[in-house]
């Protein structure tokens, strides 16, 4: 193997932020608005007699008075101290943590994004319902299926608008009462699991083979006449591709069921394989995964939601349509399931898609899946040379977007465990990696996914501090486990957050809970 | 205030393992082993578990009992330990075992930490039942009881972890303690039994910055079980309810008097049976259609044959394998790693028809398949 | 044209070939091909995806791209009176600066240390809105006002053990559709049902006796919002509590926000469970992708189990004096809890979040009172300016904040036709009522705020003098 880089020295910037609440003295201002013309004041009068007596504030809220400077400055302390994939390589698996052109973020700040309202009339937003009428068909091309929406605002809601259409469906064949059953596997995300109890249904999970694949044989028991649909992802949380997915969609089609894929992260078979091939009837793309849309901190994404021509009566309202001059929203669809969220979803993400698919084409959409999939089993070879890490299940068998490994031998051996090198990864300036969804199946689980964004030189750099850490790990644990050392704070107290009498979750909570008598602010 | 961490160390658990005997049980099988050269497992173990509590030395008290049974191992981590009690070096057994459980039980220890095997464990909790808190060193040549940690390293963290209270991931649960009679082990016939649960810490790692929330999850999943398997009752119909834990929460939901270690029978909301045996449960399931309703045993993962042996191949060929129903928290299931579901009826043929997929109940209106195998 | 270039893109640093060479024989690989045959032959797609020409080159990418936006007619260039849950107010450019930021702009979850700054500016948002709302529990921001309603009902639902839920009629249609999908279960009998409440053509206010009629022991809560859809204050709120209470059903108040600065917090008149709409504070509308909700409650345990949303909690580290963040009860929430979890969250609306504590710190308890003002003052202006034009009526005028209703029943026109003409104007007109409100006539709901000067107002009117003697 090839020697790493050394790894650089590195220290968070380090503020001790105070909470916006304790900043400013009375009587700053952070905006001014602009006042009513005197002409509008004498014609209303007095203000007070515009609300009823009863609904007028009595005392002003206890926000904080704070100048636009000293704003400012503490938003950016505070930007200051949190990793964006931007600025460290981000690792994060199943979250395909890409690179959000920054040409596309030029293009959602203009006014004819940014300044636009839902309810305008058609002729007026022609431009917007063309680029959400071309995602659509570039989707439709991409995953074989007939239709999309991109109302659902996020991943979790893509998979809730599933569950409700699979019900809308049965609901209309007489077989609502009856299919109250979705299966999925435990490897598949958990909102899969959640989305469905959510809309009513009985959820029923299948557990992995021994090897890690998906288990046929457990499927064949779950299915019945009571199946609504299978709700999986494919490659799985493990990176695992299911080679048995056409037979998986085929058995449960059988038994009236549908078939749905979580193709959130798609970015390992973009161009490769499709949804419809592998006999799905409907499946859901993240844009702010595959494409390209940024995470923001934790949304808005989105999750555009595309089924077969069966299900496409079904969709929430509006949809765009496109009578070959011009551009419409069709509301009139009497089988819709309804709305999933007001208007027509996070269109910005929508618009970020197109540019980022019209910036590569079809070539360069393959070139992502292939290019994706080779970081990641580099990334193999690198880091199953690193001392204490097992890549769990299948093995020699490759691997599709991210992968799933382990710590096991490393937390036998050192007491090290997953968590602690999650903190410690921190303190050489990189994002903690993802570990695992819940539950654990895999023992101290890590999963990295080095998308087509990443250089030769990341991955080796991130290896190498692994590498590091791994180091560390044997030769002084308590190093590892009292971290991060380099970070914006130390180790959380996480015991109180869950205790009635501890938690805060507005500074108001937190100064009463601590006893302290709310000062006037000075 | 210094928080008080009993110790005991089995000090001859194990020594048969090595050796090909399966226990240490009786004054017999001791010598035997002896005989054949084996080397006590439990002092090694105990040293490897508490070089974890080593950096809180200065916040606990160390109590434990004399020589091998804990003060050598204590001070070879270089702990000064408070050593109480009389012992013949050399030559303990397991009435030395369960005279330290009750002093430790008398001093209120905060944990009590113990190395052996399944006999060790039985030992320990027919003192101390459910009023002290208790983790398992794995020691012993048979370790099919719960109770213990899944290494003696593991051990160790897990005690500093809870003593030192500063994870909320330590959650305290019932754990079982089975045993089988060693008797019939040598001779290659299992016949274990559900003795009792102790309380233990146990570490629930989940996603986010190392943390997870109150107790809430368990006991609301297996409420959950619970409420699936009464609103899914049917009238004139016989319900055999298993041994343990899980099974426990549905005879609460009914408000009926439940046996924790013993088999129990409803019919039409009322319990008809209590702490049932073989041949009353097949005079029952004679004259009415019946239900079994079985939990998993941790980290084993036995729904017949260990614990339940009343719920005999006779009465589950009589019930039908369509009226099983099993039960599970997706907590224990992931305790069972890749390991199946077992079954161990003692006929072959009934384990055989038993194999295969099933749904176990896993919540309210969740399952997840799993495999039986025998 | 031959295409043998290799495809080399800015985006994607190892398409370089040497670099790929590198790399496949570092696996022990002639192409990528071999990787790819985990996947079986006849699930492959054979052929190149049938895409547009791409553009490459950022320029060309660019200018195609604006070309398209180019058919948009923005809010800018357009007087707009649009509202109805997507506001149009003034973001100010610090807002726009924080949340451009690379580091919070492409932050995902990471830890409490990696991503330290996300997780205080997310608590300063639940912070400031505990303030506004007077609530001692909020949550971040989530996918939108009417999905945080949902969940608010679900969690009703859940508390009480009941399956019904009482909404008056002046709900707007979109919100109330989001909210159906919420109530509808796949096992019939756990739908919750979902009865609507009159309310008063005079006043556009809930209808007390209708509600006392339709409440019952099976009511799980009631959801009206301050203001009303139809742009009404709701001064009957403490009652209404305290129908909801005396029944032991929940109340559930949807507020807009920036009305907080003037009106009452919902805490004042006996709310149990706030949601609300936080777009208009600090972030653009985007077509309606701007929208993101919260939701807020007392500090009490069986309120927060029950909360399906992140609740970041402020807390201490091994360091002292040191503030440190994490999640609280994370284990409600579907990432732990998979079916047993309160309903869902994903990936829901961070950035948004940011950018309103950025906007609630701006603004200060001066600056929300005085965009209350405003607002009242401009659009009781507007309701007068409007009122005085021949044929139109503007229905519930007394009660407005910032929407009201504009009937057109005496000018012969529908407001489809008036809206049409209204563009040669260059003006977006309210928003049509006449289907989903057929009792309201022909009318149309406007909204006006700190952004409309007398000058715009003005000219509104007279459009409309135009518009409606052609």
């Amino acid at each position: 193997m090839k020697s790493l880089p050394n790894v650089r020295k590195y220290h968070s910037q380090v503020w001790s932020e105070p909470v916006i609440m304790e900043l400013g003295r009375k009587g700053e201002r952070g905006i001014l608005i602009p006042e009513a013309e005197d002409a509008i004041k004498t014609h209303v009068g007095q203000i007070q007699s515009l609300i009823p007596e009863n609904m007028r504030r009595k005392t002003a809220p206890d926000l904080p008075e704070v100048a636009q400077p000293q704003v400012l400055r503490h938003f950016l302390h505070l930007s200051q101290m949190c990793l964006g994939m931007e600025t460290n390589i981000d690792a994060e698996g199943t979250a395909t943590m890409k690179y959000s052109p920054k040409v596309n973020e030029a293009l959602v700040r203009l006014p004819e994004m940014a300044e636009i309202h839902p309810c305008q009339d058609e002729e007026t937003v022609q431009g917007i319902l063309e680029i959400i009428y071309k995602l659509d068909l570039f989707l439709r091309e991409i995953s074989g299926m007939d239709h999309f929406t991109f109302q659902p605002p996020g991943g979790s809601m893509a998979t809730y608008t599933n569950a409700n259409v699979f019900r809308a469906y049965h609901a209309d064949k007489g077989e609502g009462t009856q299919r109250d059953e979705i299966i999925t596997t435990i490897f598949s995300h958990p909102c899969n699991a959640a989305t469905s109890a959510t809309a009513g249904y009985k959820v029923i999970t299948l557990m992995p083979r021994k090897d890690g694949y998906p288990d046929y044989d457990a499927l064949k028991a779950a299915v019945s006449h009571r199946t609504a649909g299978l709700m999986i992802t494919n490659p799985e949380d493990t990176g695992i591709y299911n080679p048995d997915i056409k037979e998986f969609t085929e058995v449960v089609h059988k038994a009236g069921g549908l078939c749905f894929y979580d193709q959130a992260n798609a970015n390992g078979i973009l161009g490769i394989t499709r949804a419809k091939e592998a006999g799905f009837d409907a499946c859901h793309f993240n844009l702010h995964k595959t494409f390209s849309s940024p995470h923001g901190s934790f949304g808005p994404g989105s999750g555009a939601y595309g089924v077969r021509e069966q299900l496409s009566k079904y969709l929430p309202r509006p949809v765009v349509s496109y009578d070959g001059e011009k551009y419409h929203l069709d509301y009139d669809r009497p089988d819709s399931i309804g709305k999933v969220r007001e208007f027509h979803g996070n269109i910005p993400a929508v618009l970020r898609a197109y540019a980022w698919i019209m910036s590569l084409g079809a070539e360069g959409l393959v070139e992502v899946a292939r290019t994706s999939v080779l970081n990641n089993n580099y990334l193999t070879k690198m880091l199953e040379q690193i001392k204490g890490t097992k890549r769990y299940y299948a093995p020699g068998e490759y691997r599709l977007e991210q992968e799933r490994w382990s710590w096991e031998k490393l937390t036998e051996d050192t007491g090290v465990g997953t968590m602690d090198i999650q903190r410690r990864i921190v303190d050489y300036g990189l994002q903690s990696f993802f570990m695992s969804h819940h539950p654990w199946i895999v023992p101290e689980p890590f999963t990295p996914e080095f998308c087509e964004s990443y250089s030769v030189d990341d991955m080796e750099y991130w290896c190498a501090v692994l590498e590091k850490i791994s180091d560390e790990a044997y030769s002084d644990p308590e190093l590892v486990k009292t971290s991060p050392h380099c970070a914006p704070i130390h180790l959380v107290k996480y015991e109180d957050l869950d205790k009635p009498d501890k938690w805060a979750i507005t500074w108001r909570a937190y100064l009463k809970k601590k006893g302290k008598v709310i000062l006037e602010r000075s | 205030m210094n928080k008080k961490l009993g110790l005991i160390v089995n000090p001859i658990a194990g020594i048969g393992g090595r050796v090909g005997l399966k226990g240490s049980d009786g004054e017999e099988i001791l010598n035997r082993a002896k005989e054949l050269g084996a080397q006590p497992e439990a002092p090694r173990r105990t040293v490897d578990a508490l070089k974890g509590l080593v950096p809180m030395k200065e916040d606990i008290e160390l109590i434990t009992y004399p020589y091998e049974m804990g003060e050598d191992e204590a001070r070879k981590c270089g702990l000064s330990p408070i050593v109480i009690g009389e012992i013949k070096k050399g030559e303990t057994s397991a009435t030395d075992t369960r005279n330290a459980a009750r002093e430790m039980l008398r001093l209120e220890v905060d944990l009590l930490l113990f190395a052996g095997g399944d006999g060790t464990a039985r030992d320990i909790y027919s003192v101390i039942g459910d009023k002290i808190t208790a983790l398992g060193v794995p020691s012993g040549v048979k370790i099919h009881s719960a109770v213990y940690a899944t290494s003696p390293r593991n051990a160790g963290e897990l005690a500093a972890f809870y003593l030192g209270g500063k994870s909320s991931e330590v959650r305290l649960s019932e754990a079982e303690i089975m045993d089988i009679d060693e008797q019939s082990f040598r001779e290659d016939r299992l016949s274990a039994r559900l003795y009792g649960y102790l309380k233990v810490p146990y570490m629930k790692r989940m996603i986010q910055c190392a943390k997870a929330g109150g107790c809430a999850g368990e006991q609301q999943a297996l409420n959950g079980i619970a409420a699936d398997v009464i609103n899914n009752m049917e009238t004139e119909c016989l319900y055999i309810i298993g041994t343990g834990t899980t099974t426990r929460a549905i005879m609460e939901q009914l408000g009926l008097k439940n046996t924790l270690l013993g088999v129990d029978a409803v019919y039409n909301g009322k319990l008809v049976g209590s702490d049932v045996n073989e041949a009353q449960l097949l005079q029952m399931v004679e004259e009415k259609k019946a239900k079994i309703v079985v939990g998993v045993i941790g980290r084993q993962g036995y729904i017949f044959g260990r614990g339940n042996q009343q719920i005999s191949a006779k009465v589950i060929k009589k019930v039908g394998k369509e009226n099983i129903i099993i039960l599970a928290t997706l907590d224990k299931i992931t305790t069972l790693k890749d390991a199946p579901l077992l079954v161990d009826t003692g006929d072959e043929e009934i384990d055989k028809h038993l194999s295969g997929y099933v749904q176990v109940i896993s919540g309210l209106g969740e399952r997840i398949v799993l495999k039986i195998e025998y | 044209m031959p295409t043998n270039k290799p495809f080399i893109h800015p985006y994607i640093p190892n398409s370089a070939p040497g670099i790929k060479a590198d790399m496949l024989k570092e696996i022990g690989i002639k192409d990528v091909e071999e990787i790819y045959e985990v996947i079986p032959e006849h699930l492959r797609l054979k052929r190149k995806l049938n895409l547009p020409e791409a553009h490459p080159s950022e320029y060309e990418l660019k200018r195609h791209v604006k070309g398209i936006l180019s058919e948009n007619k923005t809010c800018e260039s357009y007087l707009n009176f649009l509202g109805g849950g997507c506001w149009q107010h003034y973001v100010p450019s610090v807002c726009n600066e924080i949340i451009s930021r690379s580091e919070f702009l492409t932050a995902y979850g990471g830890t409490p240390y990696s991503t330290f700054g996300r997780m205080q500016a997310q608590f300063e948002f639940q912070s400031l809105m505990g303030e506004l709302v007077g609530m001692d529990v909020v949550s971040e921001g989530s996918y939108s006002w009417g999905t945080v309603a949902g969940n608010a009902i679900r969690m009703a639902c859940r508390m009480t053990d009941r399956l019904e839920v009482l909404i008056p009629k002046n709900i707007s249609p979109e919100r109330l559709a989001t909210i159906h999908t919420f109530c509808r279960s796949a096992q019939e009998k756990n739908n919750i049902l979902i009865k609507g409440i009159e309310y008063d053509l005079e006043t556009g206010l809930m209808d007390l006796r209708d509600l006392k009629d339709k409440i019952s022991q099976q009511t799980a809560g009631i959801y009206f919002e301050n203001p009303t859809f139809l742009g009404s204050i709701e001064s009957q709120a403490e009652e209404i509590s305290e129908i909801a209470h005396s029944r032991g059903a929940e109340s559930i108040v949807g507020v807009d926000p920036i009305s907080l600065g003037v009106l009452a917090p919902p805490s004042d008149y006996g709310a149990d469970i706030v949601v609300g709409n936080a777009q208009p504070l600090g972030v653009h509308m985007n077509y309606g992708g701007g929208l993101f909700g919260f939701i807020a409650s007392r500090d009490e345990e069986r309120y927060v189990a029950e909360y399906p949303s992140w609740l970041i909690s402020i807390g201490e580290t091994a360091e002292e004096d040191e503030y440190g963040f994490g999640f609280t009860r994370f284990e409600r929430t579907s990432y732990i809890g998979r079916d047993k979890s309160k309903d869902f969250l994903g990936t829901v609306a961070g950035l948004w979040t940011i950018a309103a504590a950025v906007y609630i710190s701006l603004m200060g308890p001066k600056g929300f009172q005085e965009i209350g003002e405003t607002i009242l003052q401009r659009a009781h202006y507007a309701i007068d300016a409007l009122s005085e034009v021949s044929g139109v009526k503007v229905l519930f005028p007394k009660n407005a904040f910032k929407e009201f209703v504009v009937n057109f029943d005496e000018t012969g026109k529908s407001v489809k036709a008036i809206n049409k003409a209204l563009l040669d104007f260059n003006i977006f007109g309210g928003i049509d009522l006449s289907e989903d409100f057929s009792e309201l006539g022909n009318s149309s709901l406007y909204c006006v705020t700190e952004i409309h000067s007398k000058q715009d107002i003005d000219r509104l009117a007279k459009s409309f003098k135009e518009v409606l003697a052609k």
